[in-house]
Protein backbone atom coordinates (compact mmCIF):
# COMPACT_ATOMS: atom_id res chain seq x y z
CA UNK A 1 0.00 0.00 0.00
CA UNK A 2 2.33 2.83 1.13
CA UNK A 3 5.44 2.92 -1.27
CA UNK A 4 8.02 2.70 1.41
CA UNK A 5 11.58 2.38 -0.15
CA UNK A 6 13.60 1.75 2.77
CA UNK A 7 15.00 4.83 4.34
CA UNK A 8 13.12 7.19 6.67
CA UNK A 9 13.75 10.74 5.78
CA UNK A 10 11.53 11.86 9.02
CA UNK A 11 11.23 10.81 12.33
CA UNK A 12 9.70 12.14 15.71
CA UNK A 13 10.27 10.40 18.89
CA UNK A 14 7.92 11.26 21.94
CA UNK A 15 7.43 15.07 20.13
CA UNK A 16 5.72 17.53 22.60
CA UNK A 17 4.75 20.95 22.34
CA UNK A 18 3.13 22.43 25.44
CA UNK A 19 1.16 25.85 25.38
CA UNK A 20 1.30 26.45 29.16
CA UNK A 21 -0.92 23.68 30.53
CA UNK A 22 -2.26 22.60 27.03
CA UNK A 23 -0.74 20.15 25.46
CA UNK A 24 -1.28 20.75 21.89
CA UNK A 25 1.23 18.00 20.63
CA UNK A 26 1.66 15.29 22.88
CA UNK A 27 4.65 12.26 23.00
CA UNK A 28 4.31 11.92 19.44
CA UNK A 29 6.34 9.13 17.68
CA UNK A 30 5.69 9.66 13.52
CA UNK A 31 7.88 7.80 10.91
CA UNK A 32 7.65 8.78 6.72
CA UNK A 33 9.73 6.69 4.77
CA UNK A 34 11.29 7.88 1.41
CA UNK A 35 9.04 8.60 -1.33
CA UNK A 36 5.87 8.48 0.65
CA UNK A 37 2.90 10.40 0.30
CA UNK A 38 1.31 11.44 3.52
CA UNK A 39 -1.75 13.04 4.85
CA UNK A 40 -2.07 14.56 8.68
CA UNK A 41 -5.59 15.14 9.58
CA UNK A 42 -7.64 16.15 12.16
CA UNK A 43 -10.35 18.16 13.70
CA UNK A 44 -9.37 21.51 14.66
CA UNK A 45 -6.67 21.70 17.97
CA UNK A 46 -6.10 18.62 17.17
CA UNK A 47 -2.38 19.63 16.99
CA UNK A 48 -1.51 19.11 13.23
CA UNK A 49 -0.62 22.77 12.07
CA UNK A 50 2.16 22.81 15.43
CA UNK A 51 3.23 19.06 14.35
CA UNK A 52 3.84 21.14 11.48
CA UNK A 53 5.32 23.93 12.87
CA UNK A 54 7.49 21.81 15.11
CA UNK A 55 9.03 20.08 12.24
CA UNK A 56 9.40 23.15 9.95
CA UNK A 57 11.01 24.35 13.16
CA UNK A 58 8.80 27.58 13.50
CA UNK A 59 8.21 26.06 16.78
CA UNK A 60 10.74 24.77 19.33
CA UNK A 61 9.20 21.68 20.64
CA UNK A 62 8.79 21.52 24.30
CA UNK A 63 10.20 17.77 24.59
CA UNK A 64 11.14 15.00 21.99
CA UNK A 65 13.37 14.78 19.00
CA UNK A 66 13.18 15.63 15.70
CA UNK A 67 15.00 13.77 12.86
CA UNK A 68 15.45 14.85 9.38
CA UNK A 69 17.48 12.36 7.61
CA UNK A 70 19.03 10.93 10.43
CA UNK A 71 19.92 14.34 11.19
CA UNK A 72 19.00 16.10 15.09
CA UNK A 73 16.56 19.20 13.56
CA UNK A 74 15.31 19.67 17.30
CA UNK A 75 14.59 23.14 17.71
CA UNK A 76 16.66 23.90 14.55
CA UNK A 77 15.97 27.44 12.87
CA UNK A 78 13.32 27.43 9.65
CA UNK A 79 16.34 28.23 7.41
CA UNK A 80 18.26 25.42 8.93
CA UNK A 81 15.30 22.77 8.07
CA UNK A 82 14.63 24.42 4.43
CA UNK A 83 18.53 24.38 3.64
CA UNK A 84 18.63 20.44 4.21
CA UNK A 85 16.56 20.71 1.09
CA UNK A 86 13.25 20.52 2.58
CA UNK A 87 10.27 23.12 0.58
CA UNK A 88 7.64 23.94 2.95
CA UNK A 89 4.65 25.60 2.64
CA UNK A 90 2.75 27.64 5.19
CA UNK A 91 -0.87 27.36 6.33
CA UNK A 92 -1.29 31.24 5.52
CA UNK A 93 -0.01 32.32 1.93
CA UNK A 94 3.25 33.55 2.66
CA UNK A 95 5.05 35.17 -0.45
CA UNK A 96 6.80 38.30 -1.21
CA UNK A 97 3.99 40.74 -1.63
CA UNK A 98 6.52 43.39 -3.27
CA UNK A 99 7.85 41.23 -5.64
CA UNK A 100 6.67 39.52 -8.61
CA UNK A 101 5.98 35.87 -9.77
CA UNK A 102 9.08 35.77 -11.11
CA UNK A 103 11.06 37.62 -8.45
CA UNK A 104 9.43 35.29 -6.20
CA UNK A 105 10.41 31.99 -7.93
CA UNK A 106 14.29 33.46 -8.52
CA UNK A 107 14.98 33.97 -4.74
CA UNK A 108 13.91 29.91 -4.30
CA UNK A 109 15.82 28.82 -7.16
CA UNK A 110 18.50 31.05 -6.34
CA UNK A 111 19.07 29.63 -3.13
CA UNK A 112 20.28 26.19 -4.68
CA UNK A 113 21.73 27.56 -8.16
CA UNK A 114 23.74 29.89 -9.95
CA UNK A 115 21.80 32.65 -12.00
CA UNK A 116 21.25 30.98 -15.80
CA UNK A 117 20.41 28.03 -14.10
CA UNK A 118 18.03 29.82 -11.27
CA UNK A 119 16.32 31.70 -14.31
CA UNK A 120 15.48 28.25 -16.61
CA UNK A 121 14.14 26.87 -13.78
CA UNK A 122 11.87 29.63 -12.62
CA UNK A 123 10.63 29.19 -16.65
CA UNK A 124 10.46 26.01 -16.78
CA UNK A 125 8.07 25.98 -13.21
CA UNK A 126 6.33 28.70 -14.70
CA UNK A 127 5.50 26.91 -17.13
CA UNK A 128 4.75 23.94 -15.25
CA UNK A 129 2.39 25.42 -13.54
CA UNK A 130 0.62 27.61 -16.19
CA UNK A 131 1.72 30.96 -14.45
CA UNK A 132 2.45 32.52 -17.51
CA UNK A 133 0.15 35.27 -18.17
CA UNK A 134 0.87 36.73 -14.43
CA UNK A 135 4.61 35.84 -14.35
CA UNK A 136 5.22 39.74 -14.11
CA UNK A 137 2.89 40.58 -11.98
CA UNK A 138 3.23 41.92 -8.23
CA UNK A 139 2.09 38.91 -5.76
CA UNK A 140 0.04 41.68 -3.61
CA UNK A 141 -2.32 42.20 -6.79
CA UNK A 142 -3.11 38.81 -7.24
CA UNK A 143 -6.21 36.34 -6.10
CA UNK A 144 -5.96 34.10 -3.36
CA UNK A 145 -5.59 31.23 -5.13
CA UNK A 146 -2.66 32.55 -7.61
CA UNK A 147 -0.90 33.23 -4.38
CA UNK A 148 -1.10 29.83 -3.39
CA UNK A 149 0.00 28.57 -6.58
CA UNK A 150 3.04 31.03 -6.59
CA UNK A 151 3.81 29.34 -2.86
CA UNK A 152 3.90 26.19 -4.90
CA UNK A 153 5.72 26.82 -7.02
CA UNK A 154 8.78 28.58 -4.79
CA UNK A 155 8.42 24.79 -3.32
CA UNK A 156 8.41 22.79 -6.86
CA UNK A 157 11.29 25.40 -8.32
CA UNK A 158 14.04 24.76 -5.72
CA UNK A 159 13.40 20.32 -6.25
CA UNK A 160 13.26 19.70 -2.50
CA UNK A 161 13.23 15.81 -2.07
CA UNK A 162 10.72 16.10 1.09
CA UNK A 163 8.44 18.77 0.60
CA UNK A 164 6.16 19.65 3.86
CA UNK A 165 2.68 21.20 2.88
CA UNK A 166 0.39 22.87 5.63
CA UNK A 167 -2.93 23.21 3.91
CA UNK A 168 -2.32 23.77 0.01
CA UNK A 169 -5.95 23.61 -1.02
CA UNK A 170 -7.17 26.11 1.69
CA UNK A 171 -8.91 28.94 -0.59
CA UNK A 172 -9.09 27.33 -3.48
CA UNK A 173 -11.67 26.87 -6.44
CA UNK A 174 -12.60 23.36 -7.44
CA UNK A 175 -10.11 22.89 -10.38
CA UNK A 176 -7.36 24.70 -8.46
CA UNK A 177 -7.75 21.76 -6.06
CA UNK A 178 -7.74 19.04 -8.75
CA UNK A 179 -5.13 20.91 -10.12
CA UNK A 180 -3.05 21.23 -6.94
CA UNK A 181 -3.50 17.04 -6.48
CA UNK A 182 -1.90 16.43 -9.60
CA UNK A 183 0.97 18.74 -8.52
CA UNK A 184 1.72 16.61 -5.70
CA UNK A 185 1.04 13.51 -7.45
CA UNK A 186 3.69 14.80 -9.62
CA UNK A 187 5.62 16.00 -6.49
CA UNK A 188 5.48 12.83 -4.86
CA UNK A 189 7.21 11.17 -8.09
CA UNK A 190 10.65 12.72 -7.07
CA UNK A 191 10.37 13.44 -3.75
CA UNK A 192 8.67 12.62 -0.01
CA UNK A 193 5.50 14.53 0.82
CA UNK A 194 3.57 15.49 4.30
CA UNK A 195 0.37 17.33 3.54
CA UNK A 196 -1.64 18.05 6.14
CA UNK A 197 -5.22 18.69 4.78
CA UNK A 198 -8.78 19.74 6.43
CA UNK A 199 -10.45 19.09 2.63
CA UNK A 200 -11.77 15.16 2.97
CA UNK A 201 -12.43 15.42 -0.83
CA UNK A 202 -8.64 16.79 -1.44
CA UNK A 203 -7.12 14.31 0.61
CA UNK A 204 -9.06 11.29 -1.27
CA UNK A 205 -7.62 12.58 -4.51
CA UNK A 206 -4.17 12.26 -3.35
CA UNK A 207 -3.87 9.92 0.06
CA UNK A 208 -2.00 7.14 0.31
CA UNK A 209 -1.47 6.61 4.06
CA UNK A 210 -2.74 9.03 6.46
CA UNK A 211 -2.29 10.13 9.89
CA UNK A 212 -5.33 10.49 11.93
CA UNK A 213 -4.53 13.63 14.71
CA UNK A 214 -6.74 13.74 17.81
CA UNK A 215 -6.15 15.66 21.46
CA UNK A 216 -2.39 16.31 20.30
CA UNK A 217 -1.66 12.77 19.63
CA UNK A 218 -1.97 10.20 16.36
CA UNK A 219 -5.30 8.22 17.13
CA UNK A 220 -4.39 6.00 14.38
CA UNK A 221 -2.46 5.47 10.96
CA UNK A 222 -4.22 4.26 8.24
CA UNK A 223 -5.73 4.42 5.06
CA UNK A 224 -8.54 6.88 4.41
CA UNK A 225 -11.30 4.04 3.43
CA UNK A 226 -9.95 2.40 6.55
CA UNK A 227 -9.93 5.16 8.36
CA UNK A 228 -13.52 6.47 7.41
CA UNK A 229 -14.67 2.82 8.11
CA UNK A 230 -13.01 3.09 12.18
CA UNK A 231 -16.38 3.74 14.54
CA UNK A 232 -13.63 5.76 16.63
CA UNK A 233 -12.21 7.95 13.81
CA UNK A 234 -15.68 8.80 12.84
CA UNK A 235 -16.78 9.69 16.21
CA UNK A 236 -13.44 12.21 16.66
CA UNK A 237 -13.45 13.56 13.22
CA UNK A 238 -15.75 12.32 10.21
CA UNK A 239 -18.98 12.00 12.61
CA UNK A 240 -20.09 15.51 11.83
CA UNK A 241 -19.72 15.14 8.19
CA UNK A 242 -20.41 11.58 7.27
CA UNK B 1 24.00 37.80 -14.32
CA UNK B 2 26.69 40.18 -14.74
CA UNK B 3 25.49 41.48 -18.29
CA UNK B 4 21.68 41.42 -16.29
CA UNK B 5 22.79 43.44 -13.51
CA UNK B 6 24.53 46.11 -15.84
CA UNK B 7 20.95 46.29 -17.66
CA UNK B 8 19.21 46.92 -14.28
CA UNK B 9 21.25 49.72 -13.32
CA UNK B 10 20.83 51.91 -16.42
CA UNK B 11 18.98 54.21 -14.22
CA UNK B 12 21.34 54.53 -11.40
CA UNK B 13 24.09 55.14 -14.28
CA UNK B 14 21.53 57.79 -15.63
CA UNK B 15 21.55 59.35 -12.41
CA UNK B 16 25.51 58.75 -11.62
CA UNK B 17 25.81 60.55 -14.62
CA UNK B 18 23.85 63.28 -14.47
CA UNK B 19 26.25 63.45 -10.77
CA UNK B 20 29.59 63.62 -12.72
CA UNK B 21 27.92 66.45 -15.18
CA UNK B 22 26.90 68.23 -11.63
CA UNK B 23 30.46 67.78 -10.09
CA UNK B 24 32.13 69.23 -13.03
CA UNK B 25 29.67 72.41 -14.47
CA UNK B 26 28.82 73.21 -10.23
CA UNK B 27 32.17 74.89 -9.25
CA UNK B 28 32.20 76.93 -12.33
CA UNK B 29 28.66 78.59 -12.32
CA UNK B 30 28.28 78.40 -8.33
CA UNK B 31 29.96 80.89 -5.96
CA UNK B 32 32.53 79.59 -3.75
CA UNK B 33 30.14 79.86 -0.77
CA UNK B 34 27.52 77.58 -2.22
CA UNK B 35 29.74 75.26 -3.21
CA UNK B 36 30.78 74.83 0.72
CA UNK B 37 27.55 74.60 1.47
CA UNK B 38 27.12 71.97 -1.33
CA UNK B 39 29.63 70.47 0.89
CA UNK B 40 27.72 69.61 3.55
CA UNK B 41 24.79 69.00 1.48
CA UNK B 42 26.43 65.89 0.01
CA UNK B 43 27.70 64.72 2.89
CA UNK B 44 23.97 64.59 4.53
CA UNK B 45 23.01 63.25 0.94
CA UNK B 46 25.45 60.36 1.81
CA UNK B 47 23.81 59.37 5.10
CA UNK B 48 20.35 59.83 3.41
CA UNK B 49 21.97 56.93 0.93
CA UNK B 50 22.78 54.66 3.67
CA UNK B 51 19.10 54.49 5.33
CA UNK B 52 17.82 54.56 2.16
CA UNK B 53 19.86 51.19 1.50
CA UNK B 54 18.95 49.68 4.90
CA UNK B 55 15.38 50.81 5.12
CA UNK B 56 14.38 51.23 1.74
CA UNK B 57 16.03 47.78 0.66
CA UNK B 58 16.69 46.06 3.69
CA UNK B 59 13.95 46.57 5.59
CA UNK B 60 15.40 48.09 9.07
CA UNK B 61 13.93 51.18 10.04
CA UNK B 62 17.04 52.31 12.09
CA UNK B 63 16.22 55.75 13.71
CA UNK B 64 19.78 55.87 14.90
CA UNK B 65 21.08 56.35 11.06
CA UNK B 66 23.18 59.10 12.33
CA UNK B 67 24.54 57.26 15.41
CA UNK B 68 26.59 55.97 12.51
CA UNK B 69 27.13 59.22 10.90
CA UNK B 70 29.00 60.95 13.62
CA UNK B 71 30.45 58.10 14.96
CA UNK B 72 32.57 57.81 11.55
CA UNK B 73 32.73 61.95 11.71
CA UNK B 74 34.52 61.68 15.54
CA UNK B 75 36.32 58.70 14.66
CA UNK B 76 37.54 59.93 11.59
CA UNK B 77 38.93 63.55 13.33
CA UNK B 78 40.43 61.84 16.29
CA UNK B 79 42.39 59.72 14.11
CA UNK B 80 43.10 62.73 11.54
CA UNK B 81 44.57 64.59 14.26
CA UNK B 82 46.88 61.44 16.37
CA UNK B 83 47.96 60.34 12.46
CA UNK B 84 48.52 63.80 11.34
CA UNK B 85 47.83 62.15 8.11
CA UNK B 86 43.79 61.82 7.01
CA UNK B 87 43.82 58.99 4.21
CA UNK B 88 44.22 56.15 6.86
CA UNK B 89 41.86 57.72 9.05
CA UNK B 90 39.26 57.55 6.74
CA UNK B 91 39.70 53.78 6.66
CA UNK B 92 39.41 53.45 10.65
CA UNK B 93 36.16 55.65 10.65
CA UNK B 94 34.67 53.53 7.98
CA UNK B 95 35.80 50.23 9.41
CA UNK B 96 35.38 51.26 13.39
CA UNK B 97 32.03 52.25 12.44
CA UNK B 98 30.97 49.19 10.80
CA UNK B 99 32.91 47.12 13.37
CA UNK B 100 30.34 49.03 16.22
CA UNK B 101 27.70 48.60 13.65
CA UNK B 102 28.14 45.13 13.56
CA UNK B 103 28.56 44.02 16.92
CA UNK B 104 25.61 46.46 17.43
CA UNK B 105 23.60 44.46 14.89
CA UNK B 106 24.80 40.76 15.88
CA UNK B 107 22.71 41.59 19.27
CA UNK B 108 19.63 43.24 17.33
CA UNK B 109 19.42 40.33 14.64
CA UNK B 110 20.49 37.38 16.27
CA UNK B 111 18.43 38.24 19.41
CA UNK B 112 15.59 38.36 17.32
CA UNK B 113 14.43 41.73 18.17
CA UNK B 114 11.00 43.13 16.46
CA UNK B 115 10.96 46.42 14.05
CA UNK B 116 9.52 48.31 16.52
CA UNK B 117 12.14 47.65 19.35
CA UNK B 118 15.38 48.25 16.79
CA UNK B 119 13.73 51.59 15.97
CA UNK B 120 14.07 52.32 20.05
CA UNK B 121 17.38 50.89 20.56
CA UNK B 122 19.32 52.46 17.73
CA UNK B 123 17.39 55.96 18.37
CA UNK B 124 19.17 55.52 22.17
CA UNK B 125 21.98 54.19 21.01
CA UNK B 126 22.23 57.75 19.45
CA UNK B 127 20.71 59.78 22.16
CA UNK B 128 23.36 57.86 24.76
CA UNK B 129 26.18 59.25 22.10
CA UNK B 130 24.74 62.53 22.48
CA UNK B 131 24.71 62.82 26.19
CA UNK B 132 27.96 61.37 26.82
CA UNK B 133 30.09 63.54 24.35
CA UNK B 134 28.31 66.54 25.37
CA UNK B 135 29.84 65.60 28.70
CA UNK B 136 33.75 65.32 28.02
CA UNK B 137 34.24 69.19 28.15
CA UNK B 138 37.12 68.83 30.20
CA UNK B 139 40.69 68.34 29.50
CA UNK B 140 40.47 64.69 30.70
CA UNK B 141 38.53 63.87 28.02
CA UNK B 142 40.92 62.98 25.02
CA UNK B 143 42.04 60.11 22.97
CA UNK B 144 46.07 60.68 22.12
CA UNK B 145 46.43 63.69 20.93
CA UNK B 146 42.62 64.66 20.57
CA UNK B 147 40.61 66.91 23.03
CA UNK B 148 36.87 65.72 22.45
CA UNK B 149 35.82 69.09 23.74
CA UNK B 150 32.55 68.22 24.51
CA UNK B 151 29.38 70.55 23.65
CA UNK B 152 31.89 72.78 21.70
CA UNK B 153 33.37 69.40 19.36
CA UNK B 154 36.37 69.55 17.85
CA UNK B 155 37.44 71.09 14.85
CA UNK B 156 38.22 68.73 12.30
CA UNK B 157 41.89 68.50 10.37
CA UNK B 158 41.26 69.27 6.31
CA UNK B 159 41.68 66.15 4.01
CA UNK B 160 45.26 65.74 2.61
CA UNK B 161 46.59 64.53 -0.33
CA UNK B 162 47.00 60.21 0.05
CA UNK B 163 50.78 60.72 -1.10
CA UNK B 164 51.81 64.40 0.64
CA UNK B 165 49.91 64.83 4.10
CA UNK B 166 51.32 68.27 4.10
CA UNK B 167 49.31 69.52 1.10
CA UNK B 168 46.01 70.36 2.55
CA UNK B 169 42.89 70.57 0.23
CA UNK B 170 41.32 73.58 -0.38
CA UNK B 171 37.34 73.73 0.03
CA UNK B 172 36.86 73.29 -3.82
CA UNK B 173 38.74 70.55 -4.24
CA UNK B 174 36.89 68.77 -0.99
CA UNK B 175 33.66 69.21 -3.39
CA UNK B 176 35.25 67.40 -6.06
CA UNK B 177 36.13 64.50 -3.54
CA UNK B 178 32.91 64.60 -1.73
CA UNK B 179 30.78 64.76 -5.15
CA UNK B 180 33.03 61.51 -5.76
CA UNK B 181 32.18 59.86 -3.00
CA UNK B 182 28.66 60.61 -3.42
CA UNK B 183 28.76 59.09 -6.72
CA UNK B 184 30.43 56.11 -6.14
CA UNK B 185 28.32 54.92 -3.09
CA UNK B 186 25.75 55.67 -5.34
CA UNK B 187 26.86 53.29 -7.65
CA UNK B 188 27.64 50.97 -4.94
CA UNK B 189 24.63 50.90 -3.28
CA UNK B 190 22.83 50.79 -6.88
CA UNK B 191 24.88 47.46 -7.67
CA UNK B 192 24.21 46.09 -4.33
CA UNK B 193 20.71 45.61 -4.68
CA UNK B 194 20.63 44.20 -7.77
CA UNK B 195 23.17 41.16 -6.86
CA UNK B 196 21.94 38.10 -5.29
CA UNK B 197 22.86 39.97 -1.73
CA UNK B 198 20.60 42.25 -2.46
CA UNK B 199 17.43 40.61 -3.83
CA UNK B 200 17.70 38.05 -0.90
CA UNK B 201 17.57 41.25 1.52
CA UNK B 202 14.86 42.64 -0.30
CA UNK B 203 12.92 39.50 -0.11
CA UNK B 204 13.45 39.32 3.88
CA UNK B 205 11.95 42.87 3.58
CA UNK B 206 8.84 41.11 2.34
CA UNK B 207 8.66 38.57 3.89
CA UNK B 208 11.05 37.20 6.79
CA UNK B 209 9.54 33.87 7.54
CA UNK B 210 9.57 33.08 4.03
CA UNK B 211 12.71 33.40 3.16
CA UNK B 212 13.44 31.53 5.77
CA UNK B 213 11.62 28.94 4.89
CA UNK B 214 13.26 28.77 1.65
CA UNK B 215 16.37 28.30 3.42
CA UNK B 216 18.22 31.71 3.91
CA UNK B 217 19.10 32.87 7.53
CA UNK B 218 17.69 36.27 7.69
CA UNK B 219 19.86 37.00 10.41
CA UNK B 220 22.99 37.23 8.27
CA UNK B 221 21.56 39.36 6.05
CA UNK B 222 20.36 42.04 7.86
CA UNK B 223 23.22 41.79 9.87
CA UNK B 224 25.10 42.29 6.52
CA UNK B 225 23.50 45.21 5.41
CA UNK B 226 23.23 47.03 8.59
CA UNK B 227 26.73 46.85 8.59
CA UNK B 228 27.24 47.88 4.79
CA UNK B 229 24.92 50.75 5.72
CA UNK B 230 26.69 52.22 8.56
CA UNK B 231 30.02 51.87 6.42
CA UNK B 232 28.55 54.23 4.31
CA UNK B 233 27.20 56.46 6.69
CA UNK B 234 30.63 57.20 7.92
CA UNK B 235 31.54 58.13 4.88
CA UNK B 236 28.93 60.80 4.84
CA UNK B 237 30.47 61.76 8.44
CA UNK B 238 33.62 62.19 7.51
CA UNK B 239 32.88 64.20 4.38
CA UNK B 240 30.71 66.42 7.10
CA UNK B 241 33.32 66.90 9.24
CA UNK B 242 35.18 68.44 6.08
CA UNK B 243 32.39 70.53 5.10
CA UNK B 244 31.89 71.92 8.34
CA UNK B 245 35.16 72.07 9.28
CA UNK B 246 33.67 70.41 12.78
CA UNK B 247 32.25 67.79 14.54
CA UNK B 248 30.11 68.92 17.14
CA UNK B 249 27.75 66.47 19.57
CA UNK B 250 24.72 67.91 17.88
CA UNK B 251 25.09 65.58 15.05
CA UNK B 252 23.78 63.03 17.54
CA UNK B 253 20.64 65.16 18.19
CA UNK B 254 16.88 63.25 18.29
CA UNK B 255 16.57 66.54 15.36
CA UNK B 256 18.82 65.18 12.82
CA UNK B 257 17.89 61.29 13.66
CA UNK B 258 14.46 62.21 12.78
CA UNK B 259 15.57 64.24 9.46
CA UNK B 260 17.16 61.35 8.32
CA UNK B 261 13.71 59.27 8.00
CA UNK B 262 12.58 62.41 6.62
CA UNK B 263 14.66 62.55 3.80
CA UNK B 264 13.96 58.51 3.08
CA UNK B 265 10.19 59.31 3.54
CA UNK B 266 10.09 62.00 1.40
CA UNK B 267 12.01 61.03 -1.33
CA UNK B 268 10.70 57.25 -1.12
CA UNK B 269 11.35 54.09 0.58
CA UNK B 270 12.88 51.41 -2.28
CA UNK B 271 14.51 53.80 -4.19
CA UNK B 272 18.32 55.45 -4.01
CA UNK B 273 17.48 58.43 -6.23
CA UNK B 274 15.32 60.03 -3.96
CA UNK B 275 16.55 59.97 -0.76
CA UNK B 276 19.72 61.56 -2.13
CA UNK B 277 17.55 64.06 -4.15
CA UNK B 278 15.16 65.11 -1.32
CA UNK B 279 18.14 65.88 0.76
CA UNK B 280 19.61 68.27 -1.51
CA UNK B 281 15.81 69.83 -2.06
CA UNK B 282 15.03 69.58 1.99
CA UNK B 283 18.70 71.14 2.86
CA UNK B 284 18.13 73.95 0.74
CA UNK B 285 14.65 74.22 2.03
CA UNK B 286 16.10 74.73 5.72
CA UNK B 287 18.84 77.26 4.63
CA UNK B 288 15.95 79.49 2.35
CA UNK B 289 13.70 79.27 5.76
CA UNK B 290 16.64 80.31 7.61
CA UNK B 291 17.40 83.61 6.06
CA UNK B 292 13.18 84.62 7.18
CA UNK B 293 11.83 84.54 10.19
CA UNK B 294 8.10 84.40 9.53
CA UNK B 295 7.76 80.83 9.71
CA UNK B 296 9.65 78.52 11.99
CA UNK B 297 12.09 75.96 10.44
CA UNK B 298 11.14 72.90 12.21
CA UNK B 299 6.74 73.94 12.30
CA UNK B 300 7.73 73.23 8.48
CA UNK B 301 9.41 70.33 8.00
CA UNK B 302 7.31 68.61 10.84
CA UNK B 303 4.56 70.02 7.73
CA UNK B 304 6.17 68.36 4.85
CA UNK B 305 6.80 65.45 6.73
CA UNK B 306 3.01 65.33 7.46
CA UNK B 307 1.89 65.78 4.10
CA UNK B 308 3.82 63.05 2.66
CA UNK B 309 3.09 60.36 5.33
CA UNK B 310 -0.78 61.69 4.18
CA UNK B 311 -0.88 62.03 0.68
CA UNK B 312 2.34 60.92 -1.30
CA UNK B 313 2.84 57.59 1.24
CA UNK B 314 5.63 56.28 -1.26
CA UNK B 315 7.52 59.34 -1.40
CA UNK B 316 8.35 61.55 -4.48
CA UNK B 317 10.52 58.95 -6.79
CA UNK B 318 8.29 55.70 -6.53
CA UNK B 319 4.82 58.21 -7.17
CA UNK B 320 6.86 59.84 -9.98
CA UNK B 321 7.68 55.89 -11.46
CA UNK B 322 4.06 55.11 -11.38
CA UNK B 323 2.97 57.88 -12.71
CA UNK B 324 5.57 57.33 -15.63
CA UNK B 325 4.44 53.66 -16.46
CA UNK B 326 0.58 53.95 -16.20
CA UNK B 327 1.34 56.65 -19.07
CA UNK B 328 3.64 54.31 -20.90
CA UNK B 329 0.77 51.63 -20.13
CA UNK B 330 -1.59 53.61 -22.29
CA UNK B 331 1.18 54.63 -24.85
CA UNK B 332 2.34 50.83 -26.16
CA UNK B 333 -0.35 49.67 -28.45
CA UNK B 334 0.26 52.58 -30.93
CA UNK B 335 3.94 51.77 -30.47
CA UNK B 336 3.19 48.18 -30.76
CA UNK B 337 1.52 49.05 -34.07
CA UNK B 338 4.45 51.06 -35.44
CA UNK B 339 6.76 48.62 -34.26
CA UNK B 340 5.53 45.72 -36.13
CA UNK B 341 5.81 45.74 -39.97
CA UNK B 342 9.62 47.05 -38.79
CA UNK B 343 10.53 44.05 -37.29
CA UNK B 344 9.27 42.03 -40.41
CA UNK B 345 11.11 43.63 -42.94
CA UNK B 346 14.23 42.92 -40.61
CA UNK B 347 13.07 39.57 -41.03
Amino acid sequence: MTRQRGDVVVETRGLCMHFGGVRAVDQVDFTLFDRELRCLIGPNGAGKSTFFKCLTGQLTPTAGEVLIRGQDMTGAEPFEVASLGVGIKTQVPNVFDGLTVDENLWVSARRWHDDRRARALVSETIERLRLGDIRKMQLGRLAHGQRQWVELGMVVVAEPWLVLLDEPAAGMTHEETFRTAELIEEINKTSALIVVEHDMQFIRLISRKVTLFHEGGILMEDTMDAISADKRAREVYLGHRA
Amino acid sequence: MNNGILRNMRPTFFYAFLGLVFMFAAPNVLQLFTIINLTTAIALAVLALSLALIWGYGGILCFGQVAFFGLGAYAYTIAAINFGDTTPAILVAVMITAAFAAALGYFIFFGRVSDVYLGVITLTVTLIFFSLIRRTSGPEYKIGKALLGGFNGVSSPPLNLPWDRSSFLFPEHVFYVAMAALILCYLFVGWLVHTRFGRVCVAIRENELRAELLGYDSRLYKLGIFTIGAGIAAIGGVLFCNGVGRITPDVFSLYNAALTIIWVIVGGRGTLIGPVGATFALFYLTSALGGQSLLNNNLVLGVILIVFVLLVPKGVAPTVTDWVMARRKKAPKRVRRRARPQTERME
